[in-house]
């Protein structure tokens, strides 16, 4: 064979040697058998040859392109991934004030359809079904249906549900990586924390005020938040709210020299990862979006407010024998003496009677400036989407201003009124509260006074007498000095007020020697029990739920008891509580 | 065959041997002859292995393709073989039967054909239908060989003239269809036919241009060729499912494939076992097998080219070279659509795609190829 194809080539060669026969579509009548005829073949050998080269060049070809697509594209991914699609997921960390993890990324995968190479959408959409819960075969169906080329068919799936899913083989189905937000912490920090959307967009509480951060910034966020103290405040509201069957109850703890909120709940409240399952009971933020009439715990602004302004001396006191009659209110003392009282008397038996006459004394200027620069007129500044904006009467007349020297016709958050109390209680400097952690090193916040560090001095001794001696006995966690005031308000309903149904509160703060934490705890309609005797007072229900928190918290706090009896405390605490000079304090 | 291989054992006593078989057996280019029958085994097995998906997906018991390819593969081994046993001149004469049958039932499907996706390809009779078009390819490019060969040895008749007119009566036929790939694969052989027998270059060039022009006319005139360019082109454009699965499925197999049965491509493709029938073996027999498979279709013309190379008959030369162009084109087509090298391009693959017409066609093209091809004593050089 090889020889002949040498033959030929010879031919070939001697054909093109002669340039004189090379004119091979000239047509002659008779061809001599080694004539024309001949180099009529040999052109054609020659041009078979072409011929022969282009076609093996083109099995080339094919050869080496099946070679690429084998060997260099395999690993690929398939060009038809559907890009466009891709949904950035990932989120920053969000830690408490130690480092724990309060919020993090898991990743998942989601799963999707191509519509267009699902070969039977019925089919797979019952497979799917059987695996996935809450899936509906015909809903399923219907969308692997859609002339698309993407369809998200279930967001989010455990290990487990993809393993069942990949099982299945259904054809012209696909996984997408994405990362689910995960709350360890769960429940007692839904309404901090908040929640994020499918996409994974921050849609309530930090996640949403801080969602640009969140989502731009690998670095976790650290908040002022302590996870311990958070339980121990959750958990102790918990129980106060089941022991009195209260419909909500919300709490904060501040640290009252840097504004830091330590802890802040909200009950009841949801899981994190059903928040759209939950209802609007549950997701709204009683801390910091609801507003009450939070009571007698306003006495601490007006008692601190008369001290301010000097209308009335701490020695000083006021006739509280008679109810004042005003427009068509009454006001009446619950712990009624029928005696000229003195100021501390006033704050510690919470006297109505007293405190507006203390109120009338200073005048609704002077009161509307100081709730002014307590901020309790205009909304809290911490960095939660979900603050409401205070109740505030439109004309400002005597009698308001008497009503709300005891906490009645103004309404503030629990957070606005633990921020109100921490100011005049940091020496008179009042801290905007706030959930994020000073990064160390950086200044100590600017602070505004609000009263003279003297009212101050004077305020710490007057409410550790309220828990010494007054209505809030019941908050004395023993040796940690603990220094309050109990709020108890009828709710309005209907444009009048319900006996039945109460506000209770105890706003309270500790060591009172030196304040540093502020507690706060209300309680929405608790009802009274057989141990308190029927009572639902702040006193009763709401100063034991601050007992608990400062017992527990003591510790984790490094806040060591003291001995409340030791000369020291005794001069730091004392308060002369008659105007003859009567030093309660020596009892 | 046995009683030739009894005596095949010295060569110059067969060469005497004056029984058919025997004169056949040792003249025919075995090669050819058993890589041939290679490949109608090898579409047997991948019909086997491509189509029970398509059938389920038709509602057709799983193994119709498979017995109906089965029923024409003795078929269709009968004439390659019987075909293969002609001399020259019964070649050119049974070319010219079928060429003239042929023709004639192209204008019959034209008016009586079944109408499938808005072209009329397929002729029923006695309730199989037929691809006339199949059987024109082999047919033509035998009868043009035979004009254009007298033409150019000066016998006295306008050859050039003949084959030209006869081109334009075919491509008119099947443009009318319209089927633009079978129109290209006749149009190259008969361009291969005349360029063979000594075309001036000058005039190569212009027909080359003229062809680009008539593609060009094709992507403008027929909606179909355009949206298969385009999307060639830009896969962006359009619908590329069918390319995008096929180049899946030879990644997916890899060297070694996925094997036999394993591979999901035809599960997908509506034509996997025909115009798609490669992808499948890429996917499931994996790079190696595909090279064969392309090395096979290079041998059976490299065999063909190096036996037209030693004859010295025009004729022989050109009805060789025409009948190979057809039958490498076709492959090349079905291969390079699949691997995504060019506009996707239904042409079956042959001898390994499913398809009756296409088989017997093929095996008719492919006998007259090997008879040509025959060594003949006392002709050679």
């Amino acid at each position: 064979m090889i020889g002949k194809i040498r033959s030929f080539r010879s031919n070939h060669r001697r054909t093109h040697a002669n340039p004189t026969r090379r004119r091979p579509c000239v047509p002659s009548k008779m061809l001599p058998a080694d004539g024309p005829a001949r180099e009529a073949i040999e052109t054609g050998r020659t041009r078979l040859l072409i011929t022969g080269a282009v076609i093996w060049a083109a099995f080339g070809c094919i050869g080496l392109r099946l070679v690429d697509l084998s060997l260099l594209h395999p690993a690929e991914e398939p060009s038809h991934a559907a890009v466009s699609e891709r949904i950035e997921t990932e989120r920053a960390d969000i830690l408490d004030r130690n480092g724990v993890i309060l919020a993090t990324g898991l990743a998942t995968a989601s799963l999707y359809a191509n519509p267009r190479r699902v070969i039977d959408p019925d089919e797979a959409g019952r497979q799917l079904a059987s695996v996935l819960p809450n899936a509906d075969a015909t809903e399923l169906a219907k969308r692997m249906r859609l002339d698309r080329t993407f369809v998200w068919l279930h967001r989010k799936l455990t290990p487990r549900q993809q393993w069942q899913i990949l099982r299945l083989g259904i054809p012209g189905l696909d996984f997408q990586r994405e990362e689910a937000r995960a709350y360890p912490v769960g429940h007692p920090l839904a309404h901090v924390l908040g929640y994020v959307d499918i996409d994974n967009h921050g849609i309530a509480g930090v996640e949403k005020s801080f969602d640009d951060r969140l989502r731009g910034d690998r670095e976790p966020l650290s908040l002022t938040i302590d996870v311990r103290l958070q339980h121990v405040m959750h958990a102790a509201l918990s129980d106060a709210m089941k022991e009195f069957s209260a419909m909500g109850a919300s709490g904060v703890i501040l640290d009252i020299k840097t504004g830091e909120v330590l802890s802040l709940v909200s009950l009841p409240d949801f899981d994190p990862y059903r928040a759209g399952s939950a209802d609007e009971e549950q997701l709204r933020n009683r801390a910091t979006l609801d507003v009450y009439e939070l009571g007698s715990a306003f006495k601490v602004f007006t008692t601190a407010t008369a001290l301010d302004t000097g209308v009335v001396a701490i020695d000083g006191g006021y006739d509280a024998t008679k109810p004042i009659k005003i427009a068509r209110y009454t006001i009446r003392d619950y712990h009624a003496k029928g005696r000229w009282l003195s100021v501390p008397e006033i704050f510690m038996y919470s006297s109505n009677i007293g405190s507006a006459k203390m109120a009338m004394d200073f005048g609704t200027e002077a009161q509307r400036d100081y709730l002014s620069r307590f901020g309790l007129l205009e909304q809290s500044p911490i960095e939660l989407p979900e603050v409401g904006a205070p109740i505030t009467p439109d004309i400002w007349r005597p009698v308001n201003t008497m009503t709300i020297s005891f906490g009645h016709g103004i309404a503030v958050s629990p957070l606005q009124m633990a921020s109100a109390v921490a100011a005049i209680l940091n020496d008179g400097v009042y801290l905007a509260p706030t959930l994020v952690k000073r990064e160390a090193g950086s200044p100590k916040p600017a602070g505004r006074r609000v009263v003279s560090r003297k009212t101050s001095d004077e305020m710490r001794r007057l409410m550790r007498l309220v828990v010494e001696q007054g209505t809030g006995k019941k908050a004395d966690a023993e040796g940690y000095l603990v220094g309050g005031k109990t709020g108890t308000a009828e709710k309005q309903s209907g444009g009048s007020y319900a006996r039945k149904k109460l506000i209770s509160s105890f706003v309270g703060a500790f060591p009172m020697n030196a304040p540093r934490y502020l507690v706060l705890a209300v309680l929405d309609e608790p009802k009274g029990t057989k141990k308190t005797y029927n009572y639902a007072t702040g006193g009763w229900v709401a100063a034991p739920v601050i007992k608990q928190v400062v017992e527990r918290m003591g510790p984790v706090v490094g806040i060591a008891p003291v001995d409340p009896a030791s000369p020291n405390l005794q001069a730091e605490m004392a308060v002369n509580v008659t105007s003859e000079g009567h030093t309660l304090a020596s009892f | 065959m046995t009683a030739t291989s009894r005596t095949g054992m010295t060569i110059p006593l067969t060469r005497t041997d004056t029984s058919v078989l025997s004169r056949w057996w040792w003249t025919v280019d075995k090669w050819s002859l058993f890589l041939l029958c290679g490949l109608t085994g090898l579409g047997l097995l991948m019909t086997s292995a491509a189509s029970p998906a398509v059938a389920e997906r038709l509602g057709l018991p799983p193994m119709h393709f498979v017995m109906r390819q089965a029923l024409f593969v003795p078929p269709a081994l009968l004439i390659l073989f019987m075909t293969s046993m002609l001399s020259p001149r019964q070649v050119r004469r049974a070319a010219i039967v079928v060429f003239m049958l042929s023709v004639a039932l192209l204008i019959l499907t034209l008016f009586g054909g079944t109408e499938i996706k808005g072209a009329r390809r397929w002729l029923s009779i006695g309730g199989t239908s037929l691809q006339v078009s199949e059987f024109v390819k082999p047919a033509f490019a035998v009868t043009a060989a035979w004009m254009f060969a007298a033409r150019r040895m000066g016998e006295d008749i306008p050859g050039n003239i003949i084959a030209t007119a006869l081109l334009f009566v075919v491509l008119s036929l099947l443009l009318a269809q319209p089927d633009v790939g079978q129109t290209v694969v006749v149009v190259a052989v008969w361009f291969s036919q005349l360029f063979l027998a000594g075309l001036p270059m000058l005039w190569v060039a212009l027909l080359v241009l003229v062809g680009v022009g008539g593609l060009a006319t094709a992507y403008f005139v027929f909606p179909h060729v355009a949206s298969r360019v385009d999307r060639f082109l830009n896969p962006q454009s359009g619908d590329t499912f069918q390319v995008d699965r096929a180049l899946e499925a030879f990644m997916n197999g890899g060297l070694f494939g996925t094997g036999p049965g394993a591979g999901t491509v035809k599960a997908h493709l509506p034509d996997a076992h025909a115009d798609f029938v490669f992808a499948v073996l890429g996917e499931e027999f994996g790079m190696f097998a595909c090279l064969l498979l392309v090395a096979v279709f290079g041998a059976i013309v490299a065999r063909g080219f190096i036996r037209a190379l030693q004859d010295s008959d025009m004729f022989i030369l050109l009805a060789t070279t025409g009948l190979l162009v057809q039958f490498a084109l076709q492959a090349l087509i079905n291969m390079a659509s699949a691997v995504n090298l060019m506009p996707p391009k239904g042409m079956t693959l042959p001898f390994v795609s499913y398809g009756g017409s296409s088989i017997l066609a093929i095996a008719f093209g492919m006998g007259m190829m090997l008879a040509l091809t025959r060594r003949r004593p006392g002709e050679q050089t």
